[in-house]
């Protein structure tokens, strides 16, 4: 193992979520909800909360680190983290960022952190209302081009020309977030089925996004502890050691707006990280059990695991399907809480507890055995980021 | 031409620091101006400051022939602005300038809201003015080149 690694030096000693809301319907007011969600974290390690000396966050996440700091009466601040750019592409990279901090001796206990009430401040599903706009903004509102769906769109119908990949493949994603948060209670749309039918009656969004190939809205926070290994085998649960955790994009990959002019459309952009996320944590696609895979819209997961390594593109039609991707036994168990269609847009924070979850056999649709433990963040933004999780038995 | 898209919505106008003033002022009198780096011929867009191939902070404008292929697209039938309530249907295209670099640009596709787009497709921009909006301003919209 490298000096220059992360590789079992850290890992997750505690995950924690309010009560997942539809986007408005929180009670409480967003700050509340986060706290909630950090003692809930807390309370799942069995560590203090006034430990906690580090925050790390992502998509300028509206609680900053001194204000939650003092309201928690931590006692001393070491480490005060945003990861940059990229939205929910920073879910893992605020993971990754926590691991470097403890791994390097900058803090000792990190909470990961994501708070969204929409309701009381604003959806990301909307367009802009200024009078005017300027720079990459103007480049495309004027054309009607505004929403997250619609500047992403085009990215995926580029990869099912260039793959001959039809809605089928979208289509077994959303089924299988849906078919996994039948089993989770905490899931928003519990009890709320999908079927095919439902699925291809659904309204367009934008093509080639349904309804259901665009996530959720939510009201909620989550929280997850980060720890070094050896702290993490004296806490209450089964450690999930970091393996290795990446972030980043490849060349000239622009910001939101101005995706359309990114030379490499047709990608969710993982796929420069891909190789150096299995380099450092010494296993392969193959040596994955289970994945948790951002879905901001579907076809965002379908570039997603063509970029890890789990299929090519040209077998994308007939990798994905429902049976190859539902626990316990499909082939490559996919967002096995519901993710961001089904459980809750926790802005895909959610999706890092998942894979904790899955590793200390807690999932509510739980594969066997997981020791090799996958969730992304991002696709089709930039920079997107990765963290690979492992059991004891991986180090 | 009237508008493709209802009025309403966001008037795009140059930043503050002008950096992209003259693409504008280009589509007001029907000119497309993209940036090329003088020094190596690169074509550059969206606005810049630095050329990212030699990082040299001169940078060009140039007028382009207004035609592009269609590199991919989305047909928009959720509408995310008042504006567009009624507007659903629209096509927007991502238009790839071969004889500029391979840059590409944004747009829509003019005609039927309906038609069935295809990858690969010849387009030609159509230059849609707002002379009364406020402040004025013009898009680059586009349209199928048939083949004569």
């Amino acid at each position: 193992m490298s000096e220059r690694s992360l590789r079992g030096r850290v890992a997750v000693a505690g995950v924690g979520e309010t009560q997942y809301y539809r986007h408005g319907q929180a009670p409480e007011p967003e700050f509340v909800l986060c706290l909630k969600a950090i003692l809930a974290a807390c309370a799942d390690a069995g560590l203090d909360p006034t430990d906690i000396d580090g925050f790390a966050s992502y998509s300028n996440d509206r609680n900053d680190p001194p204000t939650l700091a003092t309201a928690l009466g931590v006692k001393e601040l070491r480490f005060s983290n945003m990861q940059w750019g990229g939205g929910g592409g920073g879910g893992a990279g605020a993971v990754a960022n926590a691991a470097a901090a403890v791994a390097t001796g900058l803090a000792d206990c990190v909470v990961v952190y994501r708070a969204l009430a929409q309701g009381q401040f604003g959806r990301f599903g909307q367009g802009p209302r200024a009078p005017t706009l300027s720079g990459d903004l103007a480049l495309t509102v004027p054309y009607g081009q505004m929403s997250p769906a619609q500047w992403y769109a085009p990215k995926v119908t580029r990869f099912m020309h260039e793959h001959d990949v039809g809605q089928a493949a979208l289509r077994a994603i959303a089924l299988a977030s849906y078919h996994h948060a039948q089993s989770n209670p905490r899931a928003v749309m519990y009890g709320r089925p999908l079927t095919e039918a439902a699925y291809d009656a659904s309204r367009w969004i934008t093509e080639p996004f349904h309804l259901y190939d665009c996530c959720q809205e939510n009201d909620g926070a989550a929280a997850l502890i980060v720890v070094s290994a050896a702290r993490a085998r004296d806490l209450k649960q089964t450690p999930a050691y970091v393996l290795a955790a990446a972030i980043g994009a490849g060349f000239r990959v622009h910001s939101t707006p101005a995706g359309f002019a990114t030379p490499d459309l047709a990608s969710s952009h993982f796929q420069t990280l891909a190789p150096r996320l299995y380099a450092m944590a010494g296993v392969g696609p193959a040596d994955v059990d289970v994945v948790q895979c951002y879905e901001n819209f579907t076809g965002g997961v379908l570039m997603s695991l063509v970029e890890h390594g789990f299929f090519a593109p040209d077998e994308a039609m007939d990798f994905l399907t429902l049976e190859n991707l539902i626990a316990p036994c499909g082939k490559l168990p996919l967002n096995t809480s519901g993710g961001n269609l089904a459980e809750c847009y926790m802005h895909g924070l959610e999706l890092q507890i998942e894979a904790v979850r899955q590793l200390r056999g807690q999932s509510t649709a739980q594969v066997p055995d997981v020791n090799v433990s996958l969730a992304a963040a991002g696709p089709m933004v930039t920079p997107v980021s990765t963290v690979l999780f492992g059991s004891e038995a991986t180090l | 031409m009237s508008a493709y898209l209802p009025p309403g919505l966001p008037i795009p106008v140059p930043e503050r620091n002008g950096l992209s003033a003259p693409y504008w002022e280009g589509l007001r009198q029907g000119v497309l101006k993209v940036q090329r780096n003088p020094r190596t011929g690169l074509y550059q867009w969206p606005p810049q400051w630095i050329a990212y191939d030699d990082q040299g902070f001169e940078l060009d404008w140039v007028e382009v022939a207004p035609r592009g292929r269609i590199y991919s697209w989305t047909r928009v039938w959720h509408p995310v602005h008042p504006a567009l309530e009624d507007a659903c249907p629209y096509i927007v295209v991502v238009v790839e300038l071969p004889h500029a670099g391979n840059v590409r640009m944004l747009g829509n596709l003019l005609g039927d809201p309906r038609q069935s787009v295809r990858i690969g497709a010849d387009v030609e921009a159509v230059f849609e003015h707002h002379p009364d909006a406020e402040p004025p301003y013009s898009l680059a919209q586009w349209r199928v080149v048939h083949a004569s």
